[in-house]
């Protein structure tokens, strides 16, 4: 795929100042005493047929705004819309249950631990069929056909049909996590660290599956992941968050030569490079993470950020288009020349 | 480079675990070298035997398991005279392990929520390696803990000795589980996935600390990971493992440069490579990792090797081939081409 290409491709999704707050209660009386921002004000798109990848660290609300587009966890308040049939818009967060139970067939996701996302009572035929009898697909003798057919694509043989996870290994398991994310034929597929638990030899197959399925069944994927070498393999286009705010999102190639922030820039220079004659000059990062439940003033990652100045411990950056199709968070994005992965 | 004193030699190691489902062979015959002074890495994925080795070195290995055969030949100077202990034949709960385990080889867990005691305060848990070694008060530990503290990059280390680990954050965990290690000066540190299941950022903040702490006391390190990149930053020598054994073993450029296995020519072609933008597929290694219960016969890895030849490598072991002096490769192809 051209990445020059992409903009002109109509989107399937935008999510508009996305926020979820989880309270924070003590006290006999449980009132709350404030709140974790584990998402806060975020905006992104995903063009039909694209992979975005969402990367931060750990804690970072990555997953959380994963689960608020599919509605797995409510969103406090927001738009995620959807385009649902051609070209007409739905809002996600403030459809009832009823009008929004024939739009979960489009969105589905594949979890990160193969070992604790699928039943183990259950058989694969069970597991993957499913969605397929939830959704009114198929019934009876059409579900078994329907199953074995997923689980050919995905590179299982049907006859293990009857056969209970526990009876495969990892990389396998997360094959029945695709197969049942798979049955329902969505658009949007919301893949939360899908490789993560995996070997690097099971993780290659895993990533390789992922791409001819998306070219078979022209899936769009919301790709999130810590792993940065992953997601420049695999996306189009990356957003970075850190502590629940995206930060900056542009196309991968854009991303990684000319990252805008500096907290991409540092994510950046700690990845391991794979190659031992690379010197490594990385910018350590002082200090730990914030927390979301108490956030500095001004820009969040003001306190490690070495180009910090007065500005940016006071007023709390907005994400704007700095060059086409590369948007940052950062008050210094026009004016400071940052260091990207060497090519 | 100089070729530096021997620190451990690991002869044949067999570490196998009796199941009820039958014998799982952790190690297997690996076999390979460790020097003073030097960042070992040692690559694999799960299941290879990593983490059993390290814990053969420091006799840990839990029920069932059982060192079977071999030898770990640690070479130690006492005084002036060197000797040499065969680990694997030490009582693992007798004094003279004891006396090392912690002192001369210490370790650092993978996961130091579940390393650390939750009931002890980090403090308490870094006196009571110093006072197994060395007869100190309770009160020059506490200094002593405090320093250690301060030495791993610990901020506000008289207030943190007294915390427990779960007000810990996990990078700070990570910190005082290498305070812990290093409490009474070991030559030789093994670090079992120090770094997995930290953050990228944090993850090079516990890297640079431990590459400066080695410089500073001149101790060894085995780095254990599945992680290439961490070993091509860290490690001076290289050892890769495949079910068991060790399968290859050089310094880390002419590993990544020129990998002669073909499980490393394969893991390396599988991995994605930051700066590399190339969407083009991966190449995985294919097949599966073979069920532990039932190696395959010969070289273990032929099922799954490109180059695998018919009638030899599904049925001999293969012979550790030595392809420079610093580059052992345990592969069919190359005894090959050396008889040829």
């Amino acid at each position: 795929m051209v990445a020059s290409e992409l903009p002109n491709r109509p989107k399937l999704l935008e999510v508009k100042h996305l926020c979820k707050y989880f309270p924070i209660r003590r006290g006999l009386l449980m009132r709350t005493i404030g709140y974790v921002k584990a998402v806060d004000d975020v905006n992104f798109y995903i063009h039909q047929g694209e992979t975005l990848g969402l990367v931060g660290e750990s804690g970072c609300g990555k997953t959380t705004a994963g689960r608020c587009i599919l509605r797995g966890i409510e969103p406090t308040s927001g738009e995620v819309l959807f385009m649902h049939t051609q070209n007409e818009f739905v809002d996600v967060v403030h459809l009832n249950k009823a009008r929004m139970h024939p739009l979960r067939r489009d969105m589905q996701m594949i979890f990160q631990d193969p070992f604790s996302s699928l039943n183990p009572r259950w058989t694969l035929l069970e597991i993957v069929g499913e969605p397929l009898l939830v959704n009114g697909i198929a019934r009876g003798k059409q579900i078994e056909e329907q199953v074995a057919d997923l689980l050919q694509r995905v590179g299982l043989r049907p006859e293990y049909m009857r056969r209970y996870p526990h009876a495969f290994s990892g990389g396998e398991r997360q094959r029945i996590g695709i197969a049942r994310a798979l049955a329902t034929r969505p658009k949007l597929v919301i893949a939360d660290e899908p490789v993560s638990a995996l070997d690097v030899s099971v993780r290659a197959q895993t990533l390789n599956l992922l791409q001819e399925l998306q070219d078979e069944f022209h899936l769009t994927y919301l790709f999130i992941s810590h792993d940065l070498s992953v997601v420049e393999h695999i996306c189009d286009r990356v957003a970075v968050m850190y502590v629940g705010k995206l930060v900056e999102m542009a196309e991968t190639e854009q991303l990684y030569l000319n990252p805008l922030h500096p907290y991409t820039e540092a994510l950046m220079s700690a990845v391991p490079k794979s190659d031992p004659d690379m010197k490594s000059d990385r910018i350590e990062l002082v200090g730990e993470v914030a927390d979301p439940g108490n956030p500095p003033k001004g820009c969040y990652f003001h306190p490690r950020c070495r180009y910090a100045i007065d500005r940016c411990r006071l007023e709390t950056p907005v994400l704007e288009e700095i060059k086409p199709g590369h948007f940052a968070a950062c008050h210094r994005a026009r004016e400071l020349n940052l260091r990207g992965v060497p090519a | 480079m100089t070729a530096k004193p021997l620190s451990i030699q690991i002869k044949n190691l067999k570490t196998y675990f009796f199941l009820d489902e039958g014998t799982v062979k952790a190690v297997d015959g690996a076999t390979f070298d460790i020097l003073q002074g030097e960042t070992l890495g040692v690559v694999g994925e799960s299941g290879c035997g990593k983490s059993m080795i390290a814990r053969s070195i420091l006799r840990i290995v839990e029920y069932p398991g059982r060192i079977v055969g071999g030898e770990i030949l640690y070479h130690r100077t006492n005084g002036s005279q060197e000797e040499v202990i065969d680990l694997a034949k030490t009582n693992a709960n007798g004094p003279l392990i004891r006396s090392i385990r912690g002192a001369e080889i210490s370790m650092i867990f993978q996961e130091p929520m579940t390393a650390l005691s939750p009931v002890y305060t980090i403090g308490n848990q870094i006196i009571e390696a110093l006072q197994q070694h060395r007869s100190i008060t309770d009160r020059q530990g506490h200094e002593e803990a405090i320093g250690l503290l301060r030495e791993v990059g610990m901020s506000f280390p008289e207030r943190r000795v007294d915390e427990y680990p779960h007000q810990l954050s996990g990078g700070m965990r990570q910190r005082a589980m290498i305070a812990m290690a290093l409490s009474c000066r070991p030559r030789l540190v093994i670090a079992d996935e120090p770094t997995t299941a930290l953050d990228v950022t944090t993850q090079a903040q516990i890297i640079d600390l431990m590459v400066k702490l080695k410089n500073e006391r001149g101790m060894g390190i085995v780095m254990i990971t599945h992680d290439l990149g961490v070993i091509a930053e860290m490690a001076e020598r290289v050892v890769v493992m495949y079910l068991g054994k060790a399968v290859e073993n050089a310094n880390v450029r002419s590993l990544f440069h020129e990998p002669a296995h073909p499980y490393t020519q394969a893991l390396m072609n599988s991995i994605p490579k930051i700066g590399r933008k190339a969407k083009a597929r991966l190449q995985p290694v294919t097949g599966m990792v073979p069920n532990p219960y039932n190696r395959p016969k010969g070289c273990s890895f032929h099922p799954r090797c490109p180059h695998a030849i018919v009638g030899i490598c599904d049925e001999l072991e293969p012979p550790l081939v030595e392809l420079s002096p610093e580059h052992k490769v345990s592969c069919w192809l190359y005894a090959e081409r050396k008889e040829a």
